[in-house]
């Protein structure tokens, strides 16, 4: 390589501490870098990938920070983010609360991916995974105080799979029922509509990241009635079933109430 | 005494055009790849998507940064072949033109660092801190460590070039925010703390165009160099005045007149500003013709430096 003419001859010396000095800088902005790096990769738990992503470490090795899938996007749903508001610098998200994903069926932010940080092998949107809804309102949830707002449940892209109502009793009034909007985790898809639609100051139903909303059974774990219906005998052979003191399994189960020729529950009189 | 600034004599004798022609173009140059970004999300005709990360012009032509490429490489993920398709035609074409060619023609960030030059020279500011030229070089190899190591594209997370052209693309620097105060951080690093501070002596981003160019076809010659009469405008003028020397002095020891630095970023401001017309752009085989010439016969200054 051509190196400037210089009037000065640089001694090996010089020439060795002046790359020693640099070597150093360059290691310290790198262990900068580094610890930069652990912290703004953190993705708060209220925005949410498009559909398709990786997971999230493999998602920001991947991604180019380009902005296709947010240009893209007809529902404006997808942004980038900038510095400051949240998601690691220049990747998109989106934030349930404020525009869901409406789920286009030809799902145009994943087919203009150039890097395949979103995953082409998704096909049909309902098999994404976003995240996943989750009722964490319990004590503030308009069904679980016994009305029926319901709007989750009739707002949701999969009504009926992804989200249905579970009759229980109102044990407060103790003769009407609750109907529970509940989650099936297989089906949703975390497009976040639920969230969107909730009518309450703060949405009692929030879309999360599946690490965050779903608990995992040791991969130990069997379930017995399981094991059970597929040996398709009792497990432990041999056992003796001893009779149940106080308990004949012919006789009703005394807490269950008794139903009207409606189907309903008898009124209750305290 | 009033300072004399690089392009005033060059516009006393060659009148305002030639002093000002390839500062002009390459402007026009930085607004034209700026607008194939911005007609899109501006007024609606779509021209170039994405951004200078990754994009996809006219819905046919793929281009991606190469250097974002062989981070995510190094960080072990796979790419799909539509990006890396685009990131070598990207690497082909600076090869071929000279990879700095982004830093002075395409890249956002030059205008801020420019303007940062431009007002530096007129209030005659002192040069400040002085990093080495091969800082750059080291902090390029910082960020491929630090991809490599943590998994992710490493320089992503601090980017100036694609944090500013976002911000144009997207609309963040439109408002108040934080893509302002980057900006003006850049901007007055460049001014107060160290001349040509960024874009001269850190920029990974330019260390790697300038690693991909080193060999390129097209070059700035000291064809001319025999003229000179030291006035140094062109070093003035020069975001990169090492690279002149070799070609313009280097005559006694056999070098130039090409610029072969590929620290160079055919910015050709130093034609602009020469009152003697030093310099032209010129294919890289000129060298071997003009070698040839001088040996043989009187070819312009080579001889005459010699002699």
């Amino acid at each position: 390589m051509v190196e400037p003419s210089s009037p000065l001859e640089t001694s090996r010396r010089d020439f060795l501490a002046a790359t020693a000095r640099t070597a150093c800088a360059a290691g310290f902005f790198g262990t900068a870098l580094g610890l930069w790096i652990g912290q703004a990769r953190a993705l708060p738990a209220s925005t949410l990938r498009p559909p398709g992503a990786l997971a999230e470490d493999d998602f920001l090795g991947t991604c180019a920070r380009c902005g296709l899938c947010v240009q893209d996007c007809p529902y404006k749903t997808l942004k980038l983010a900038e510095p400051g508001s949240g998601p690691t610098l220049g990747t998109p998200y989106f934030e349930a609360r404020k525009i869901p994903c409406e789920m286009c069926s030809d799902i145009p932010c994943v087919a203009a991916c150039p890097t395949g940080a979103l995953d082409k092998s998704l096909k049909d949107i309902s098999k994404s995974k976003m995240g996943v809804a989750v009722l964490v309102g319990h004590e503030t949830c308009l069904n679980f105080l016994g009305l029926r707002c319901d709007i989750c449940y009739r707002d949701c892209p999969l009504m009926g799979t992804a989200i249905t109502l579970e009759r229980s009793h109102n044990l407060r009034t103790g003769k009407h029922a609750m109907f529970i909007p509940t989650v099936h985790t297989e089906a949703c898809t975390g497009c976040g509509k639920c969230e969107k639609s909730c009518p309450l100051e703060e949405a009692a139903i929030k879309v999360l990241p599946p690490k965050l909303a779903l608990g995992v059974l040791g991969s130990h774990y069997r379930l017995g009635w399981e094991e059970k219906e597929k040996k398709g005998s009792a497990l432990i052979e041999g056992t003796i079933d001893l009779p149940d003191r106080g308990y004949s399994p012919g006789e009703p189960v005394p807490p269950s109430p008794e139903r009207n020729s409606q189907g309903g529950f008898k009124e209750f009189r305290p | 005494m009033k300072q004399r600034l690089p392009g005033q004599a060059a516009r006393a004798r060659h009148g305002w055009w030639k002093a000002s022609q390839w500062l002009v173009l390459r402007r026009l140059a930085q607004v034209f790849f700026l607008g194939l970004f911005l007609t899109g999300p501006l007024i609606g005709v779509w021209i170039t998507k994405g951004t200078l990360a990754s994009s996809l012009t006219l819905s046919i032509l793929p281009l991606t940064d190469p250097l974002f490429a062989l981070q995510s490489l190094l960080a072990h993920h796979s790419l799909e072949g539509k990006v890396l398709l685009g990131a070598g035609l990207v690497l082909a074409a600076y090869a071929l033109i000279g990879g700095r060619m982004f830093c002075s023609w395409v890249c956002p960030v030059n205008l801020v660092t420019d303007g940062a030059a431009w007002l530096r020279s007129r209030l005659n500011l002192p040069e400040g801190v002085t990093f080495s030229r091969s800082s750059r070089l080291w902090i390029l190899g910082a960020v491929l460590a630090v991809s490599a190591l943590t998994g992710t594209v490493a320089w992503e997370f601090v980017n100036p070039v694609t944090i500013l052209h976002r911000g144009l693309v997207f609309g963040a620097l439109y408002g108040a925010g934080l893509v302002w105060i980057l900006v003006a951080a850049l901007f007055l690093f460049d001014l107060a703390v160290s001349s040509r501070g960024w874009c001269g002596h850190l920029c990974p981003v330019g260390a790697f165009y300038g690693l991909i160019g080193r060999k390129s076809l097209l070059r700035v010659s000291a064809i001319g160099r025999q003229a000179c009469d030291d006035c140094l405008d062109c070093y003035k003028a020069c975001p990169e005045p090492q690279v002149i020397s070799p070609a313009l002095k280097g005559a006694a020891r056999g070098l130039g007149p090409l610029i072969l630095s590929g620290d160079c970023t055919n910015c050709g401001r130093c034609i602009d500003v020469c009152p003697e017309r030093v310099f032209e752009f010129s294919p890289r085989w000129m060298e071997r013709k003009s070698k040839d010439v001088s040996s043989q016969t009187t070819r312009d200054g080579t001889t005459k430096a010699a002699a």
